[in-house]
C-alpha cells in the first residue's frame, strides 16, 4: 500500500475567504496524499482548516471563499483546471462525501430511496425501477433493517443514525475510489457513533474505498485511520502513521492534542489544556502559528518560531512534521533534547 | 411491614393502549404535502374558509342550473319594473307575482341570476391573476436568489420599482395604456403582484441554497438547473402556497375594484364590482342591488383569506404551538 501511486495529491494548496474584515488564510499551503484504498484522518480543532482543505478538493468552496493557488490532482488529473462538466462527473461518481449534519444534509421534500436512486440517475443513467431497486440493495447494504419499507420514509422519519446510514449509502451508490467523511459521527450518539464507525470500516474493508477522514475526535481516528494528518490554522504540521503518532507525536501541538484526551483507568485531577486559543486567520503569527501557545518552544530556548516559519520536514521516513525543534534535529543530525511536555 | 397497596401497578407489566391496539412506534409513508394538508383541515380558519370557496365553485361550475334566468335576461315584459324589491314566496310574496330573491336591478334583469353567474368572472380573473403573477414571479426569484450577483441585483431592483407605486395605482395606470377590459384588468393586476411573489421566493432561495443538502448534492455532481428545480424549488414552496392562496383574495379585490372604476369587466357582463358600481346612486331606494354584490365580494375573499390563514397556520414552522 504504502508505494502505489497517489489517488489525491494536494499540494501547496491555499482556499482564502474574502470578508469584509479582511482575507481569512483558512487554508494556507497545505500538502496531502490518498493513496488508493487508504484511509487518511485529518485531525484538528474547529476553524483548523479540515473541512474546506477537502472541499477545496472537490471545488465546492462557496463565495467568498477562493481557492488562490496550489494543486490538486486526482488520479493524475488536475482537479482545478478541469471543466466543471467533467468535474460534476468525479463528484459523486468518483469522490463523495458524508457530512455531519446526516439530517439537515437529506432533502426533506423526497424520500430517502429516491435520493440514493438519483445518484444513479445522475451517475449511471439507469432505468426508474433498476434505480430503485438498487437504492433498496445499498440501504440494506448500509444495515437498515427493513429497506424496502425506509426507502419510502422522509428524512424527518428517520433517527439521526439511520439517515447517516443513508448518507452513507448515497456515498457509496456510486462504487467511489475516494470517500471524504466530514464529521460522520459528531452528530450522533455515542452508541450510534461506534455503530456508524463500525459500518464504515466494513464498507471499507468490502469495497476497498480510500477514505479522508475529518475529525476532531482521536479516538475516531486511532480506530480507523492508517494514516494522520494534524491540522493546525490552515497548515498541516504533522502526518505521519498512525500508530506512529499515538507512539511518539513530534509536534508540541500534537502532543498537547494527545495530552487532552482524558483516559479512562487513570486518576487525573484536572485534564490538560493547551494554553492560549488558536490564531486569528485574517492576523497570522508572522513565524509558526503555534508559537504563541507552544511552551516546548520555551523550554528548549528557542526563539525563531517567532519570526520564521517552520517547513514540514520528513524527519524520519513518512514522519513529517512543522517543526523548528525537529526539522533542526533532522538537518543537523544532533539530536536535541526536548523538555517533556507536561502530560 | 406495611401492607402492599394493590393499585400501584406493575412496573414491568406492558403498557396497553385502553382500547387494547398495540402501542409502538407507527411509520406510515404520508406524503410531505398530503400531511401538510392535514393539518391544513385540522385549523378552523381552514374548514370554514374551504367550506365557503366550495360554495362559490359550486355556485361558478353550476351557474346554469342554479341562476333562474340568464344574466343578461332583461324581464321588464313579465310585470316587473326597474329595481324591484326582493320577492320571496317563502316570505309572504304573493304567489302570482314571479319570485326574485335578490330583487330586479337597474336594466330589469334577475339580480340573483347575475350574482350567480358573476362568481364565474371573480373565481376566474382571481386565479388566473395569481397564476400568471406567480409562475412570472416565481421564475424571477429562483434566478435572482440562486444565480445572485447580477441577475439578482437587475431583477431585485426592477421589483422594487413595482413595489414602489401603490398597487392598485400601478393596474389603474396600465389598464389606462392598454385599454380597459377583463383581459388587460387581469394582465395589470398580475403584473403587479409578481414583485411580493418574486421577494418571498428569493427569500426562500436564499436561505434553502446554503442548507446542507444542496452543498450535498453538489457533492454528488448534480447539475445546477437540476438542483434549482428538484432541490431548491420544492423546498420554497410551503411561503409560496400561502401567499397565493391569500393572493387570490386581494387580486378578487382588484378585479371588484377596477370593475367598479369601469376600467374592468365592461356591461353587459355579469360582475360584482361593476354591479355595485352601476348601483351605487340608489343605495336609498334599492339597498340591495348593492347589498348583495358587496357581500359576495366579501365572502369571496374572506373564503380565501380563511383558507390561506389556516395554510400559514399549518405550514409555518414558526407559528407551531
Amino acid at each position: 500500500m504504502s508505494d502505489s501511486e497517489p489517488l489525491l495529491d494536494i499540494s501547496e494548496l491555499r482556499t482564502w475567504f474574502f470578508t469584509g474584515d479582511g482575507i481569512v488564510k483558512a487554508v494556507d499551503g497545505v500538502d496531502l496524499s490518498v493513496r488508493k484504498g487508504e484511509v487518511l484522518g485529518l485531525v484538528g480543532e474547529s476553524g483548523s482548516g479540515k473541512s474546506v482543505t477537502m472541499f477545496s478538493a472537490l471545488r465546492l468552496v462557496a463565495t467568498p471563499g477562493r481557492i488562490v493557488g496550489g494543486s490538486v490532482r486526482f488520479d493524475g488529473v488536475d482537479v482545478l483546471g478541469m471543466p466543471v462538466k467533467e468535474l460534476r462527473q468525479i463528484r459523486g461518481d468518483r469522490i463523495t462525501m458524508v457530512f455531519q449534519q446526516p439530517n439537515s444534509s437529506l432533502n426533506p421534500c423526497y424520500r430517502a430511496g429516491h435520493q440514493i436512486a438519483e445518484v444513479y440517475r445522475v451517475h449511471q443513467h439507469m432505468r426508474r425501477a433498476e434505480r430503485d431497486e438498487r437504492a433498496v440493495e445499498m440501504l440494506r447494504k448500509v444495515g437498515i433493517p427493513d429497506p424496502g419499507r425506509r426507502a419510502r420514509a422522509f428524512p424527518h422519519q428517520l433517527s439521526g443514525g439511520m439517515a447517516q446510514r443513508v448518507m452513507i449509502a448515497m456515498a457509496l451508490a456510486a462504487g467511489p475510489e475516494l470517500l471524504i467523511a466530514d464529521e460522520p459521527t459528531t452528530a450522533l450518539d455515542v452508541t450510534i457513533q461506534a455503530q456508524i464507525l463500525e459500518l464504515m470500516a466494513q464498507l471499507r474493508f468490502e469495497l476497498g474505498t480510500a477514505m479522508v477522514l475529518i475529525t476532531h475526535d482521536l479516538g475516531v481516528v486511532a480506530e480507523m485511520a492508517d494514516r494522520v494528518a494534524v491540522m493546525y490554522a490552515g497548515q498541516i504540521v504533522e502526518e505521519t502513521a498512525t500508530r506512529a503518532l499515538f507512539a511518539e507525536p513530534l509536534h508540541p501541538y500534537t502532543r498537547g492534542l494527545i495530552g487532552s484526551v482524558p483516559v479512562i483507568g487513570r486518576r487525573q485531577d484536572e485534564l490538560s489544556v493547551i494554553p492560549g486559543r488558536v490564531p486569528n486567520l485574517i492576523d497570522l503569527p508572522a513565524g509558526c502559528r503555534f508559537a504563541p501557545r507552544c511552551e516546548a518552544r520555551i523550554e528548549a530556548g528557542l526563539t525563531r518560531c517567532i519570526d520564521e516559519m517552520p517547513a514540514l520536514v520528513e524527519v524520519t521516513p513518512g514522519h513529517r512534521v512543522r517543526c523548528f525543534l525537529h526539522s533542526d534535529a533532522a538537518e543537523s543530525a544532533t539530536p536535541v533534547t526536548i523538555g517533556s511536555v507536561r502530560r | 411491614m406495611t401492607a402492599i397497596d394493590p393499585v400501584v401497578p406493575d412496573p414491568f407489566e406492558p403498557p396497553i393502549s385502553p382500547q387494547g391496539v398495540e402501542l409502538g412506534p407507527t411509520l406510515r409513508s404520508r406524503g410531505l404535502w398530503r400531511d401538510a394538508l392535514r393539518a391544513t383541515f385540522r385549523t378552523r380558519s381552514a374548514q370554514v374558509g374551504s367550506a365557503f370557496l366550495l360554495l362559490l365553485v359550486l355556485l361558478a361550475v353550476f351557474a346554469p342550473l342554479i341562476a333562474p334566468y340568464g344574466p343578461n335576461e332583461v324581464l321588464l315584459d313579465t310585470g316587473v319594473s326597474v329595481r324591484e324589491k326582493p320577492c320571496i314566496h317563502l316570505f309572504g310574496c304573493s304567489d302570482d307575482k314571479p319570485q326574485h330573491i335578490m330583487g330586479i336591478d337597474g336594466n330589469g334583469r334577475d339580480e340573483f341570476s347575475r350574482i350567480v353567474y358573476g362568481a364565474r368572472v371573480s373565481m376566474l380573473s382571481g386565479v388566473v391573476c395569481v397564476t400568471i403573477g406567480l409562475v412570472i414571479g416565481t421564475l424571477l426569484g429562483l434566478v435572482a436568489g440562486f444565480y445572485g450577483r447580477a441577475a439578482d441585483s437587475v431583477i431585485m431592483r426592477c421589483m422594487d420599482v413595482l413595489l414602489a407605486f401603490p398597487a392598485l395605482l400601478l393596474a389603474i395606470t396600465i389598464v389606462t395604456v392598454l385599454g380597459r377590459g377583463l383581459v388587460n384588468a387581469i394582465i395589470a393586476i398580475s403584473l403587479v403582484s409578481i414583485p411580493i411573489y418574486a421577494r418571498i421566493v428569493r427569500a426562500s432561495v436564499l436561505s434553502i441554497r446554503e442548507l446542507d443538502f444542496v452543498a450535498a448534492d453538489r457533492a454528488l455532481g448534480v447539475r445546477n438547473r437540476r438542483i434549482l428545480w428538484h432541490r431548491v424549488f420544492p423546498n420554497a414552496l410551503t411561503p409560496l402556497v400561502v401567499q397565493a392562496t391569500l393572493g387570490i383574495a386581494t387580486a378578487v379585490l382588484e378585479v371588484a375594484a377596477l370593475s367598479f372604476l369601469g376600467l374592468g369587466v365592461q356591461p353587459p357582463t355579469a360582475e360584482w364590482g361593476s354591479m355595485l358600481a352601476s348601483e351605487r346612486n340608489n343605495v336609498f331606494t334599492a339597498f340591495f342591488l348593492v347589498l348583495f354584490p358587496g357581500i359576495m365580494i366579501m365572502i369571496n375573499v374572506l373564503a380565501f383569506n380563511l383558507l390561506g390563514d389556516g395554510l400559514r397556520d399549518a405550514l409555518d414552522p414558526r407559528l407551531n404551538k
